[in-house]
């Protein structure tokens, strides 16, 4: 069918901020499609409140509304802009809901908008619990049984009917809390009685228990005609029971028959057509391991994080397909632009394996939970691609930069057989390093297969790797460090890094690469092609195997320019470093440059196949850099734009060779050597915290004493605070630097003295002389609070003409003393009208897309210029601090604690946000209303509010409880706050604290009675139990929760001041 | 030990054997099905050829006799990436290795089997030579392979004798016409109710006719269609016979031949399981299982006998006929797919179907 030419105006939704479960996949997605609709002729309306993304840059869609996704104001765009269509099947379960919910209330046959892609019936049938079910039973499709119940007595019941275990999940609890599997009458009616405490509509989901059966993903496609492919399926490791976004995955299937694969194929096919998708789904299955007996899970009818991962590890953009069948293309009309010769309308092969492994954010959250369950925690993942699947897991491992570089990294040698045993009935993130220790101790596959219900193929291939460990360690041991070059070829095949060969045989690494060149063991690279080489291919999308002939790499005659990327997605570096690296390369390519990116993530817009020339899927290891860099011999590298990945970088990358364009290599040490940045700073004259770097516990107690408590501690050469801690005694000290040394740290740490002030930002462009400010942003939260986790305020609001002025002057005397070519980022405390710099960072930060798209200047685009030598005024701006904006825009952030059992709210120096969202207006309030309402703050319901705050906000907490009262809100406070807020003369309802007897505060948050709590603590290790309970719990069940009375005040001024009237739109596309 | 294979225009490629083996010589292909070695391994059609395997971890799931599609290993020898060490799934009676080891056929792993795919796929199916001797690919040798012929493999594989197979609930008869048939073909006839009596490639048309059957289904096979002059004789004939038909792959082209159409040898065949094949009826695309060598030109068929059923969506090329006035499908895929997908498994119904009309 050709393209459906009333089809003239769309509307894409995006996701909003990225949170565990909905991440930068749905950029990827979005974006490609968009391009596409775009290259059909169509005009693009977007709406995303995600200000990071890529898909919200003028360059992807004609009009580009960051605003908060709801209907409100999503029917506000459809009546502004009069879109004929919306695609809703690109913005995760966010952008779906919404579309949906403006489906139902007939908005958009009022107005006459269609679906396309996906029609609301298939949506309500795929989504609705029951709808789905009865679907499945019509068409003969096993579903596992589960029914809703009320009662303990129904629960009983129906649990006799699918026996134990038994899987319980409370309805509208948040992170799976309150559900569990029962493996008995005992255990159910426990988790039962509570969960049904838990649920808001006092309703439990009980249902048959698959975990230990095998899930197995299938992506497929169907158009118009009802012609049905399936790109990829994929296997988890881990059995049903975890999330599959937090197992390690494996496509294609690695351990299922002809038979199996097609039965569940075609079960796939037949649920596509009962729905009648059209376009891209995703299909979940549990397969029992010992039957052909299987069940459907899910059905996501949209694209997904799975589709991202199919798309990567097959080449084939179900996005974009998605996209053209929604314009009414069938798939046989579609080309399949890899091999630019066959059609969409056909499955691709692979002709090798993939395995993607998730990025889990322990690191971060270290007293959080690390059990997996069936809600998801990972914050983002890495794919690799390799010719077998030990190394496919080994180049897994190392990409996913969490200092693990083999099965070795954590070490269980310490514990005996039988504790390895009662390790493997825990299932967490670590789990593959205990079964490697568990195989190193001779437990038998069968045994570890009883408790973990894992494959028995894996744990061979675990085995394996186990095996050469060994094999190397003989090098050593028998034969005197004289290498086998066949052991070395089969290390090499099996991924295994030179440092740890080098670990392991006791050869130098240097030594251990000679020996690889002499013997010619060298990494070849090899082409995604969709169609394991029956065709051939154009698109250079590369990966590397040992022991091969690489293909031929198409080379050009200009100029090759390294983009390296930013790697998995992890709380503080998130999605708008890959926004930065697309950029660069998109800059870079305009200019002439033929472009090379290497990032291992496969829900990013930079690892799609036509963003830079060349992509290399590869691990961002100096190992894995330097064969891509000794194949293809970049002209030099970008390294500013990847995040911290990219400049830890830096040093090999000059050790072997490659220039940096940019800043130099020594200044942006300078910037973060402790001496070297003090010697700067004083030759500029400007004043920073005093501190002290310090490397054992002893010297850092000494150093606080002579600063005076609090302090700052905190690793160097780390992005998003990772580590770092306000401390008040001693105490918290030895406790903080415990922490940081149970990560890896080579580098020393630092002590510096705590100033609570205004934090201002701001983020620069320097081409080595002039340097051209954006504008300066403001934190709305006092400091203490990680910059990435405070409410950002674009152009500043309480600082001083001569404040700003300092800033500007300060940010060029830094620039300039550490001769940055390209981008800086600076952040300052502002305290008495004194500035202080805290921080300065020579590289790209997360703060980049936000200032581009508010002030319209496009930051990436002028540092790549800067780079390759042109001068601001040749860029056609005057340097120094640009003119302000019209617009007040806030960036606020977004956090996931609900999913992360365990996990602390309080928010303090190290970061814990996972996404943002974006407000902008005209007037500040109403920036700030819209920024609270896009961070899904339901500010209309917020009627009763807990108080309970440290001493030092109680005056603070009048003040916002004074305009809470005056917004029609009720309020409740622990004894003292409720003192404070009494002596005001404000109407208080004072509760018990904990410890204090029911009932008290835990037992109003558990009967549903509250909607929003600020609870702020001192800083510091001992933060009482209680306080954490109440958090915890308040978040598990739906309760907003705030940490810091500035943004509590920030609040109580939106819902007091807000007058209810028609919210304003700004395209940010023409308007900016 | 190291084993090589040697191809005709003079290439080498080097992989392991774990047994020696004597020398070799075959026509080599390659398959890019991720799944289904039990039944490509075992498919009658690969006989006279050996087979590269594009993915490159064969064996994971082991051997299971229901799977097979024949009694026995068909192609010479195979070439794969890596075979599995250790098999696991909950079908598997033994490993592949044991399975080709026990019928002495000769597999060389860890061969670069991308690069061997790529020369097939720019030079065009060619002959090879497995062996386990280190020596240079002289021109005896390229001579030796270049002169290589399959010769008349359908003789090999079809059965000697006829037999029948009955389906509890019999309720028709099909003759199938065996020219290294599937076994799948026939489980796809018995699990549709049908008893199946299997008549070896050279029976007389007068013979099959003569015990009525309600249909004929012409098998699969291997080799070079134009090799079978006798057999293309007698399937005018049956065509003749007015009983509906069903011919899968070498038999869609037999007829093709017999009903004056021309067929010609592909560059590098079509083996694997997502081949896209376009019902030019309704336009639907359907992914069907594939393994041939040869195709019917669409030009050489004479319209008023045979209307295009099918065609490749990749390159165009026919994938199946519809006989006009007659009861005939022909169709180049694998409706029993075994491996591959089951999209067209509805062939087999609606070729059931024109032999209840027929009665």
């Amino acid at each position: 069918m050709p393209r459906n030419a009333d089809i003239q105006k769309v509307l894409v939704i995006g996701s909003g901020p990225i949170v565990i479960g909905q991440a930068a996949e749905f950029d990827y997605a979005g974006t490609q499609a968009c391009r596409s609709l775009r290259r059909e002729g169509i005009e693009v309306v977007l709406l995303n409140s995600n200000p990071a993304t890529i898909m919200t840059d003028k360059d992807i869609a004609d009009h580009v509304y960051i605003e908060p996704l709801t209907a409100d104001t999503t029917e506000a765009v459809i009546r502004r802009e009069k879109p004929d269509s919306i695609l809703p099947t690109l913005g995760g379960q966010a952008g779906l809901n919404l579309a949906m919910e403006l489906a139902e209330s007939g908005f958009l046959e009022q107005e006459h908008v269609r679906l396309i892609g996906t029609t609301p019936e298939t949506i309500k049938k795929a989504e609705d619990r029951q709808l789905f079910k009865d679907t499945m039973e019509k068409i003969g499709e096993p579903v596992a049984a589960s029914r809703v119940v009320r009662n303990p007595e129904d629960g009983l019941d129906f649990v006799k009917t699918i026996g134990y275990p038994a899987v319980l999940r409370p309805a509208y609890t948040l992170g799976g809390s309150g559900g569990g599997i029962a493996k008995n009458e005992k255990e159910f009616c426990e988790i039962l009685t509570n969960g049904l405490r838990l649920s808001r509509v006092g309703e439990v989901l009980v249902e048959r228990c698959l975990s230990g059966w095998k899930e197995i993903e299938y992506e497929v496609m169907r158009d118009h005609n009802g012609t049905c492919i399936a790109v990829c399926n994929m296997e988890n490791l881990d059995p049903v029971g975890i999330h599959t976004g937090d197992s390690i995955v494996a496509a294609p299937s690695q351990t299922l028959g002809d038979k199996e694969y097609q039965i569940l194929r075609s079960s796939a096919f037949r649920i596509i057509e009962e729905l009648q998708i059209t376009g891209g789904c995703n299909v979940q299955f549990a397969l029992n391991p010992d039957s052909m007996e299987y069940c459907v899970i899910e059905v996501n009818p949209r694209v997904s994080r799975s589709s991202a991962l199919a798309s990567k590890a097959t080449g084939y953009p179900i996005a974009k397909v998605t996209a053209k069948i929604a314009l009414g293309y069938n798939l046989d009309e579609i080309r399949n632009e890899i091999t630019g010769k066959t059609y969409a309308s056909f499955e691709p092969v692979l002709d090798y394996c993939v395995v993607k492994i998730p990025r889990l954010p322990f690191d971060k959250f270290i007293d959080a939970d690390r059990t997996l369950t069936t809600q998801m925690k990972a914050t983002g993942e890495v794919m690799s691609i390799c010719d077998n699947f030990e190394g496919a897991l080994m180049k897994a491992i190392r990409s996913l930069e969490q200092h693990a570089e083999s099965l070795m990294s954590y070490d269980y040698t310490g514990y005996s057989t039988e504790e390895i045993k009662k390790l493997l009935t825990d299932v967490c993130d670590r789990r593959i390093w205990v079964i490697a220790e568990a195989l190193r101790k001779g437990v038998s596959y069968h045994t570890i297969h009883d408790i973990t219900r894992i494959d028995t193929w894996f744990i061979d291939k675990i085995a394996n790797l186990v095996e050469m460990e060994n094999s190397l360690r003989k090098v050593r041991d028998i034969y005197k460090g004289t290498m086998d070059p066949d052991i070395l070829r089969e290390a090499k095949r099996m991924e295994f890094p030179d440092s740890v060969i080098s670990e392991l045989t006791g050869i130098d690494e240097r030594h251990v690469k000679e020996i690889r060149l002499e013997n010619g063991i060298l990494p070849s690279y090899r082409m995604v092609d969709t169609c394991a080489a029956e065709f051939e291919a154009e698109t250079p999308y590369y990966y590397s195997v040992y022991d091969g002939v690489s293909e031929n790499i198409t080379e050009t005659d200009r100029k090759k320019i390294l983009v390296l990327g930013s790697g998995p997605i992890r709380i503080g570096q998130g999605v708008e470093f890959d926004y930065c690296s697309v950029h660069c390369t998109w800059a870079f390519s305009k200019a002439g440059y033929e472009t090379i990116i290497i990032n291992n993530n496969p829900e990013t817009v930079s690892t799609d196949f036509d963003i830079a020339d060349k992509l290399y899927f590869e691990p961002l290891t100096p190992e894995d850099v330097e064969s891509i860099t000794d194949k293809e011999k970049p002209f030099a590298a970008v390294v500013q734009f990847g995040g911290q990945t990219a400049i830890g970088l830096t040093e090999h990358l000059i050790r072997t060779g490659v220039p940096i364009l940019g800043t130099s290599a020594e200044y942006i040490d300078a910037a973060e050597d402790r001496e070297r940045f003090e010697k700067i700073l004083e030759e500029c004259h400007i004043k920073r915290p005093r501190g002290r770097t310090v490397y054992t516990a002893e010297e850092a107690k000494a150093a606080a004493h002579l600063l005076g408590y609090p302090v700052l501690v905190r690793p160097s050469y780390v992005l998003g605070g990772q580590g770092m801690q306000i401390a008040l005694c001693d105490e918290d000290v030895d406790a903080y630097i415990g922490i940081i040394n149970r990560i890896a740290q080579n580098h020393p740490i630092l002590i510096d003295q705590y100033i609570s002030g205004t934090e201002a930002e701001t983020d620069a462009v320097c081409d080595g002389n002039d340097i051209l400010i954006p504008g300066v942003m403001e934190h709305i939260e006092r400091s203490g609070i990680h910059s990435g986790d405070s409410v950002s305020v674009y152009p500043a609001r309480s600082l001083s003409k001569k404040v700003i002025g300092t800033i500007a002057d300060y940010s060029g005397r830094l620039a300039k003393a550490l001769h940055v070519l390209g981008m800086i980022n600076i952040q300052f405390i502002v305290k008495n009208e004194q500035v202080y710099v805290i921080e300065v960072n020579p590289r790209s930060s997360r703060t980049v897309p936000f200032i581009s798209k508010v002030t319209g200047i496009p930051v990436i685009e002028l540092a790549s210029q800067a780079m390759m030598g042109k001068t601001i005024y040749e860029m056609g701006y005057e340097p120094g601090l640009q003119r302000e904006s019209n617009y007040y825009a806030v960036k606020m952030p977004v956090f996931s604690f609900e999913k992360i059992s365990g996990a602390e709210v309080t928010l303090g120096p190290e970061m814990k946000s996972t996404g943002e969202c974006l407000g902008i207006a005209e007037n500040f309030q109403e920036a700030l209303y819209k920024s609270f309402l896009g961070a899904g703050f339901r500010l209309a319901e917020y009627k009763n509010i807990i108080m309970t705050v440290k001493d030092s906000d109680k005056d603070a907490a009048v003040e916002a409880s004074a305009k809470f009262i005056k917004a029609g809100c009720r309020i409740y406070a622990t004894a003292g706050t409720a003192k404070a807020i009494e002596a005001a003369g404000l109407p208080v309802t004072a509760i018990r604290k904990i410890r204090q007897g029911s009932p008290n505060i835990l037992d109003l948050i558990l009967t549903h009675q509250i909607d929003l709590i600020v609870n702020t603590t001192k800083p510091g290790v001992k933060h009482e139990k209680d306080g954490f309970r109440i958090r915890r719990t308040a978040v598990e069940t739906g309760v907003t929760t705030l940490t810091s009375i500035d943004t509590a005040c920030a609040l109580a001024v939106c819902l007091s001041e807000r007058k209810r009237e028609e919210m304003s739109l700004v395209d940010v596309a023409s308007e900016i | 030990m190291k084993a090589y294979l040697m191809l005709e225009d003079g290439h080498v490629f080097e992989g392991s054997t774990a047994v020696a083996f004597k020398d070799t010589i075959s026509e080599i292909v390659f398959n890019t099905s991720m799944t289904g070695y039990p039944e490509i391994f075992t498919d009658p059609s690969y006989a006279g050829q050996a087979v590269v395997m594009t993915y490159p971890m064969i064996g994971n799931y082991g051997i299971c006799r229901n799977d097979l599609e024949s009694g026995q290993i068909r192609p010479d020898f195979f070439m794969l990436r890596e075979m599995a060490r250790m098999p696991s799934n909950f079908r598997c009676e033994e490993s592949l290795d044991h399975f080709l080891k026990k019928q002495d056929i000769p597999v060389i792993t860890g061969i670069d089997t991308r690069t061997l795919t790529k020369l097939l796929r720019e030079e065009g199916t060619m002959n090879g030579l497995a062996t386990t001797k280190a020596q240079e690919n002289s021109e005896i040798i390229r001579n030796k392979l270049h002169s290589y012929k399959t010769g008349n493999v359908v003789e090999r594989m079809t059965c000697s004798s006829q037999y029948t197979l009955t389906s509890p609930k019999s309720s028709k008869m099909i003759a199938v016409l065996d020219f290294g048939v599937k076994r799948s073909i026939l489980k796809s006839l018995q699990r549709r109710g049908c008893s199946v009596t299997v008549f070896p490639a050279g029976t007389a048309a007068e013979e099959i006719t003569g015990c009525h059957p309600d249909g004929i289904v012409l098998s699969n096979g291997p080799g070079d269609p134009k090799d079978c002059s006798n057999i293309i004789r007698e399937i005018k004939k049956l065509c003749d016979s007015d009983i509906p038909m069903l011919a899968v792959c070498l038999g869609h082209q037999l007829i093709s031949l017999a009903m004056g159409a021309d067929t010609y040898r592909l560059k590098y065949g079509h083996r694997g399981g997502n081949h896209p094949v376009r019902n030019l009826l309704n336009g639907k695309v359907f992914m069907t299982s594939q393994n041939h060598g040869y195709a019917v030109k669409t030009c050489s068929m004479d319209r008023s006998k045979a209307q295009p059923l099918f065609e490749n969506v990749n390159d165009g090329t026919n994938e199946g006929f519809l006989y006009i006035n007659k009861k005939i499908i022909t169709v180049q895929f694998h409706p029993e797919a075994s491996p591959g997908p089951l999209d067209t498994g509805y062939l087999f119904d609606t070729f059931l179907k024109m032999t209840e009309v027929n009665q």
